[in-house]
């Protein structure tokens, strides 16, 4: 079994029209056992940035500390929020500065740009290599199940309502046939001048 | 112990080696089948690989059994020629012997205790058995299913679509329409246009095959080459 | 440590997770593998300098991760390097790129292929093959056009028509049977197209699109996605949902606020 796979989860960003989401689950196992059903695994970096990392429980919230750390002194040094741009590839060399003894975390980054608001979404490998594309980005243990949904759900130009109609039941389907991911999820809707957060009603076994 | 402090040049190399053998290919490719009230649609990608190369871009996995039933193979390819070379030669000593053809759930049956009888060498393949029963119609796999099924190396990423799509998964909205074989078709091609894009050992094409009460109508669509 | 006045971190790789990592290795954890493989990658010289392929596709295992990817980095104005395999190749390209900006300012001279091609071997020699960049590297200098090809453990070749990675022999066969030298430059990029194409539709760990990039003396020319040789499949459905499909139990609404700028006009000190 792979060390990716200890704790479980599910984990999905999408693109929309003047918005981005990004959803999770909420399990947390050791291997087959649940043990809790209310972890985060998605963590605000900012009022339009956030941050999901999946993987080792463990490293998603070493990592996340090691983050908001940066993140702050950026912050206080720079005195201007970071960008989801920026934030991305701190995070990614931060990631392959470990490459000979990585964090066990495969994140995902969304957000709108501070200044622009334009939707960005993006993922890496556990070493920092990342991927930007135009439309979703999943990962996981259920990251085979979300490709296969997100391929034929997707569409260009979603609206708020949409996506998270979209994500959501891209994420639910996909864990649904994961055994160690589910048990709730939540999805943050991130606009320009709100972010909506939604805990789902799901299968709990 | 000292002699692991060494490099190690293979070609010099007085240790023993080895050598096994190994009895599975991994062939790839997907069958995806739906059933609805009246009808059945099964769909099989036409690539047959291995490793990273191709072996051919035309190669149809969908074997019709009688008039109203089909059986779809992915996996390893020489196991599922030899299956259904067997699986046709007892059929025909079935309608030999009681002068009818097989039915779709005797199929699934013999099929199921053919596979059993390899319990311990067993043949590599995911099979998809479809056909339309005496009245109406099942989907038939090798474990009893009422409306999807699938096998092979994209079956993690079809799944869950057609658990929302055909199961109606997780929704508070969902149609009382019975499923339509337009419908069906549609989402059948969709979920293969899907695991085209992110499965690399399908593509190429798709082979559909739609059994009604009249007999098999085949079909065929376009998947991306790469 | 103080917050505020952080230590100097020490440059270089960071080690310190790796005994932990052999820790779980040793219970019989895999660690997982980090590094997309399966590529195509090919340069050729041609009359006037050098054109080098990409294909676009990035896998983990045997799915795909990324349908539309960068492989050719920029290292300097005159140089572009193809590269295969994930973060190693970004990461190195990124860093040897600095290094020869840096070089470029120091010496006010156009940067030299061979200084690029010196700098990536006696980098990746030093970590023994362990970063896995395995790179075709080309450019147009003082000399002329230079074509290297540098494998992982930091040995080099230098030739004038070069393909690796996955699908390298599907693209050599189009290059042994095509390539001639002094091809025009019209050519020269159809070379490079069908063998990335040939890498494309007859590798697995290969796929998409085609990138070209064209060095001249004097100019570089980059063709993102100079072909598109695979189209997503058109859906035959629609998969919109009517809002309120799924259920939701709680929402909460952040609201983020504006940052409003407020210009104050500044008062004229009453002189009166």
């Amino acid at each position: 079994m792979s060390i990716l796979a200890y704790n479980g989860g599910a984990m999905v960003a999408m693109k929309g029209e003047n918005c981005v989401s990004i959803a999770a689950d909420r399990r947390f196992g050791i291997q087959a056992q649940t043990v809790a059903t209310n972890f985060q695994k998605i963590f605000e970096m900012g009022p339009h940035l956030y941050v999901g990392l999946p993987g080792l429980a463990t490293d998603t919230q070493t990592v996340m500390e090691k983050l908001r750390f940066r993140k702050n002194l950026y912050e206080l040094k720079e005195n201007r929020r970071i960008s989801p741009k920026v934030f991305s590839a701190m995070l990614s060399n931060m990631l392959y500065e470990k490459r000979f003894g990585p964090f066990f975390v495969e994140p995902v980054v969304a957000g709108l740009d501070p200044k622009t608001y334009e939707p960005f979404i993006c993922n890496m490998d556990l070493i920092g290599c990342i991927n930007l594309p135009t439309d979703f980005v999943v990962g996981g243990t259920a990251s085979a199940q979300l490709y296969g949904m997100c391929e034929a759900l997707w569409e260009p130009n979603l609206g708020p309502d949409d996506l998270f109609e979209t994500t959501s039941q891209a994420l639910i389907n996909a864990f649904d046939r994961d055994a160690i991911s589910g048990w709730g999820a939540t999805v943050y809707i991130i606009e320009k001048d709100k972010v909506t957060i939604k805990n789902l009603k799901t299968r709990m076994d | 112990m000292s002699l692991l402090a060494r490099p190690h040049y293979p070609d010099y190399s007085t240790a023993p080696v080895q050598h096994q053998f190994y009895p599975y290919a991994d062939n790839g490719g997907s069958v995806v089948a739906i059933a609805g009230d009246d009808f059945v649609v099964i769909g099989a990608d036409t690539r047959l690989s291995a490793g990273f190369s191709i072996y051919t871009r035309n190669q149809n996995k969908l074997f019709p059994l009688a008039k109203t039933t089909v059986l779809g193979c992915s996996g390893c390819w020489c196991d599922t020629l030899t299956l259904t070379r067997i699986l046709k030669s007892r059929m025909q000593m079935y309608a030999q012997e009681h002068n009818k053809t097989m039915s779709t759930t005797a199929c699934a049956q013999m099929l199921s205790t053919m596979l059993y009888y390899k319990r311990f060498f067993p043949y590599s393949i995911s099979n998809v058995l479809v056909g339309l029963d005496n009245e109406a119609t099942t989907l038939s796999g090798t474990a009893k299913r009422r409306f999807t099924k699938l096998g092979g190396s994209a079956g993690a990423l079809l799944q869950p679509l057609l658990d929302n799509q055909i199961g109606q998964k997780n929704m508070e909205i969902v149609s009382k329409e019975p499923l339509s074989q337009e419908k069906a078709l549609k989402i059948l091609k969709d979920v293969f246009i899907s695991a085209a894009e992110r499965d690399i050992y399908t593509g190429d094409s798709v082979f559909i095959n739609i059994i009604t009460k009249d007999g098999i109508q085949e079909d065929k669509f376009e998947l991306r080459k790469d | 440590m103080l917050v505020l006045c952080p230590e100097v971190p020490t440059p270089g790789f960071s080690f310190e997770n790796c005994k932990r990592n052999a820790l779980l290795e040793n219970k019989g954890f895999t660690v997982p593998k980090a590094t997309k493989t399966g590529t195509t990658i090919v340069g050729i010289i041609y009359k006037d300098g050098v054109i080098l392929g990409a294909d676009t596709r990035a896998t983990e295992d045997t799915t795909v991760a990324d349908k539309n990817c960068e492989k050719i980095h920029y290292l300097a104005p005159n140089i572009c390097c193809g590269a295969g395999t994930a973060a190693d190749t970004e990461m190195t390209t990124q860093m040897i790129a600095s290094q020869l900006e840096l070089h470029k300012l120091y010496t006010n001279r156009v940067c030299r292929v061979a200084t690029a091609n010196q700098l990536l071997k006696q980098y990746l020699f030093r970590y023994q093959g362990h970063i896995g960049a395995a790179l075709i590297l080309g450019g147009v200098d003082v000399d002329g056009p230079h074509l290297y090809q540098i494998y992982p453990h930091g040995s080099s070749d230098h030739l004038p028509f070069i393909t690796m990675g996955s699908g390298s022999l599907a693209a050599m066969s189009v290059f042994e049977s095509g390539w001639k030298p002094n091809l025009d430059e019209e050519a020269g990029v159809l070379l490079v197209r069908n063998a990335i194409a040939a890498g494309v539709f007859n590798d697995l760990g290969s796929g998409s699109n085609i990138d070209v990039c064209i060095i001249r003396k004097g100019s570089t020319d980059y063709r993102r996605t100079y072909d598109e040789a695979n189209k997503k499949g058109i859906r035959q459905a629609s998969y919109r949902y009517p809002r309120g499909t799924t259920r939701v139990l709680s929402t909460k609404i952040v609201d983020v606020e504006e940052v409003s700028v407020q210009r104050i006009e500044p008062e004229r000190m009453d002189t009166a």
